[in-house]
């Protein structure tokens, strides 16, 4: 048996299924943060699986769709910089900027390639010293460590052709903004197992106590979304709002220190903007003055040309999971894949491209019915 | 794979040189002593402008170019990749391959020592395969403008098939039989590319199907229709029948065979193994009523022993595939919009 077969295994998932339906009383809203989750959720159908009238809301976590617009300008007009290497994560290279994506860069001839891992970069720059490499590193506290090891990596090797696009961004505060929000109708939220893998749940007890939700630090497998609904489910209808952690497997309460000792070193915690979100206190990191050497935008200093979302766009609304993303008036019509409006619809953590890929035909369905 | 072939002193040059495509005794003695040496029919060995085959009978044609990055990887290359390529688009249209001809675009600089153990691959392919390769052109392109080799391919083949396969001729009801598993060549050379540090005994299945049709004939199968799930992986072969057709496809993700080496490395890139490419498979659309036998008939031919039926056609949702999850929901199983692209976490 494979690792995942486990919480892949039908069995399970129909026992926790019924358990659900068991329950729940009332139609219970909870919201999973991460879009590892969302994909999970519409890829394997687990919608179909959950008791009359619960109610999922996608969060924004995919990185690719809350990176800020200025940031993935910013990547494009240094891929064509003179001498410049940009190295990217794959599902970057398909968000559109305002002057298209990094694909279409690259075919224009930008130096535009996908790295694995951060270190890779590093590894690129030491093999070609005659050429400035800029990785364009993004994504969660999941992938901070990484970077921040890059950074490390290039200090110790004391490459002079390697820097940072950083715009690594951090989930509690994220939570704490969408709950402040008056008429979010969240009651429960599964967190992000990978994100508390390394940060560890310490940021989580307080945001329970102050607005009263139960948090559940779930992971990513069928088996393991439906375990953290149905703790979360258990907590709301005994009327409690504690942390749980469904993902023992990867998560210690104390995380990875060493980890974040490293982002430490390398980052510092500041308010910054989320695409579809705005600024959020707190909610992203950016780099220390004392690696400023590492930093590509205070390096290159581009001239950035004005961004502004398309106006059709509704992926804030989609990110703050105030609107379904087949409700969207655009959804498979003006906005799919091959033409997205929104990061949402490129990535596959995108609610809206989850939702087109696998959930398409129930939306047909329903728009048909009406 | 050891090569155990004695190198061919066919070359002054280590290098490939504009000369070898300039028309003179430099490209004269490539050809003769590498190509017309591997290759050795007496077609080629007329050196004539082309090859006059006397084929009685329906005759299939299909032409096709390879271009892969690293060229040589576990399980195959370029080379044999080509003939594999091209001897299955034949065997889709109900064909025993037969012969084929070849164009090399060569880069300025590639090591003719690669370009022989590629050219040398090529012809065992093509023995193996039971297909001459009767003419061929060689041109040479500027450092820079190439990828080393480029093949373009051209293929012939006597149609068997009383019926040729088509997508016209499937129906709802067919049964859906894929011959083994799939995504192992994308994954293969994936991890090749990337160097990606993956203990992994997986190797490509690049392999010519013709067996596979053989097996399937003599068994008195009638193949609606046959595809080979190349670029773009299975998802996308079903969803190009599932249009032609006009007929709806129902697929069971569980009944999919994937190798879990295949299963875990794309679990690691954030792929989806469904729209992997694999280069020695063949999706088989047959009657209902043939299908038990043609499931015996596969898994007794080499190569296929893990072929499995994976679906049905259905008057559902014509032009659409869906695939139901192992937990039951069933959803919509897409074409790609481009190609898949690693994720970031």
């Amino acid at each position: 048996m494979r690792w995942v077969d486990e919480f892949r295994d039908a069995g399970t998932a129909r026992r926790l299924a019924g358990a659900l339906a068991r329950s729940a009383t009332r139609p219970w809203t909870v919201m999973e943060i991460c879009g590892g989750q969302t994909n999970t959720i519409a890829r394997y159908g687990l919608e179909d699986l959950l008791p009359e009238g619960m109610r999922l809301i996608h969060g924004p976590g995919c990185p690719v769709c809350v990176t800020p617009l200025e940031i993935i300008e910013a990547a494009r007009v240094l891929a064509q910089e003179p001498g410049v290497v940009l190295c990217s994560f794959g599902d970057m290279l398909r968000v559109p900027g305002a002057g298209g994506d990094l694909l279409d860069a690259r075919s224009r001839g930008a130096d535009v390639r996908v790295v694995l891992s951060p270190l890779d970069a590093v590894q690129m720059a030491a093999n070609d010293r005659g050429r400035h490499h800029v990785l364009f590193g993004v994504g969660f506290e999941t992938t901070a460590p990484a970077t921040a090891m890059a950074a490390e990596l290039a200090r110790r090797l004391d490459l002079d052709n390697f820097s940072l696009l950083a715009s690594h961004v951090r989930v509690p505060p994220a939570i704490e903004l969408l709950l402040s929000e008056p008429e979010h109708e969240i009651d429960g939220f599964l967190a992000a197992g990978h994100v508390c893998t390394v940060e560890g749940l310490a940021d989580y007890p307080a945001l329970c106590a102050r607005f009263g939700v139960p948090i559940v630090v779930t992971g990513f497998e069928p088996v393991d979304i439906l375990h953290g609904l149905l703790m979360c489910v258990r907590q709301l209808e005994a009327g409690r709002h504690e942390v749980e952690n469904q993902y023992t497997r990867s998560v210690r309460s104390d995380g990875n220190p060493e980890a974040r000792a490293l982002v430490d070193r390398v980052f510092e915690v500041a308010d910054v903007p989320w695409r579809g979100l705005g600024v959020v206190p707190r909610g992203g990191l950016r780099i220390r003055p004392a690696w400023a050497r590492f930093d590509a935008l205070r390096r290159f200093d581009p001239s950035l040309p004005e961004v502004t979302e398309p106006v059709a766009c509704k992926a804030g609304l989609v990110l703050q999971g105030r609107l379904v993303p087949t409700d969207c008036p655009e959804f498979g019509r003006a906005c799919t894949p091959e033409h997205p409006l929104g990061a949402p619809m490129v990535s596959t953590e995108g609610a809206c491209a989850a939702y087109y890929r696998h959930r398409r035909h129930a939306a047909f369905d329903e728009r048909a019915d009406r | 794979m050891t090569d155990l072939a004695c190198p061919v002193p066919f070359s002054d040059y280590e290098r490939v040189v504009l000369a070898h495509g300039g028309g003179g005794r430099v490209m004269h003695r490539l050809i003769e002593e590498l190509f017309v040496t591997a290759f050795d029919n007496p077609h080629l060995r007329a050196q004539h402008d082309g090859a006059v085959l006397d084929t009685p009978g329906r005759l299939a044609v299909t032409t096709d170019g390879f271009t892969v990055r690293p060229l040589f990887f576990p399980g195959g290359d370029i080379g044999s990749l080509a003939v594999h390529g091209t001897v299955n688009d034949l065997v889709c249209c109900g064909a025993r391959p037969e012969h084929m001809t070849a164009s090399f675009i060569l880069e300025e600089g590639l090591a003719l020592e690669t370009l022989r153990r590629v050219v040398e691959s090529m012809a065992r392919a093509a023995r193996e395969a039971g297909v001459r390769v009767v003419a061929g052109d060689t041109k040479v392109v500027e450092k820079g403008k190439g990828d080393g080799v480029f093949i373009t391919a051209t293929g012939l083949g006597r149609v068997l098939a009383p019926e040729p396969p088509s997508p016209s001729r499937v129906r709802p009801g067919d049964a859906v039989l894929v011959t083994g598993p799939v995504g192992d060549h994308g994954v293969a050379v994936m991890i090749e590319r990337e160097a990606m540090a993956i203990e992994s005994d997986l190797a490509s299945d690049s392999a010519g199907c013709a067996p596979q049709l053989l097996a399937l004939l003599d068994a008195g199968v009638d193949v609606r229709c046959l595809r080979d799930p190349t670029r773009g992986g299975l998802a996308s072969v079903l969803n190009e029948i599932a249009r032609s057709a006009r007929a709806g496809i129902h697929v069971r993700e569980a009944d999919v065979p994937v190798r879990s080496e295949v299963a875990d490395a794309c679990e690691l890139l954030g792929f989806d193994p469904l729209y992997v490419a694999c280069e020695g498979r063949l999706v088989a659309f047959v009657p209902e009523a043939d299908a038990e036998r043609a499931l015996g008939a596969l898994r007794r031919t080499p190569g296929s022993e893990d072929a499995a039926r994976i679906g049905v056609v259905t008057e559902d949702h014509p032009g659409t595939v869906l695939l139901e999850s192992p937990l039951g929901p069933s959803r919509v199983l897409d074409l790609l919009s481009g190609e898949q692209l690693p994720r970031i976490c």
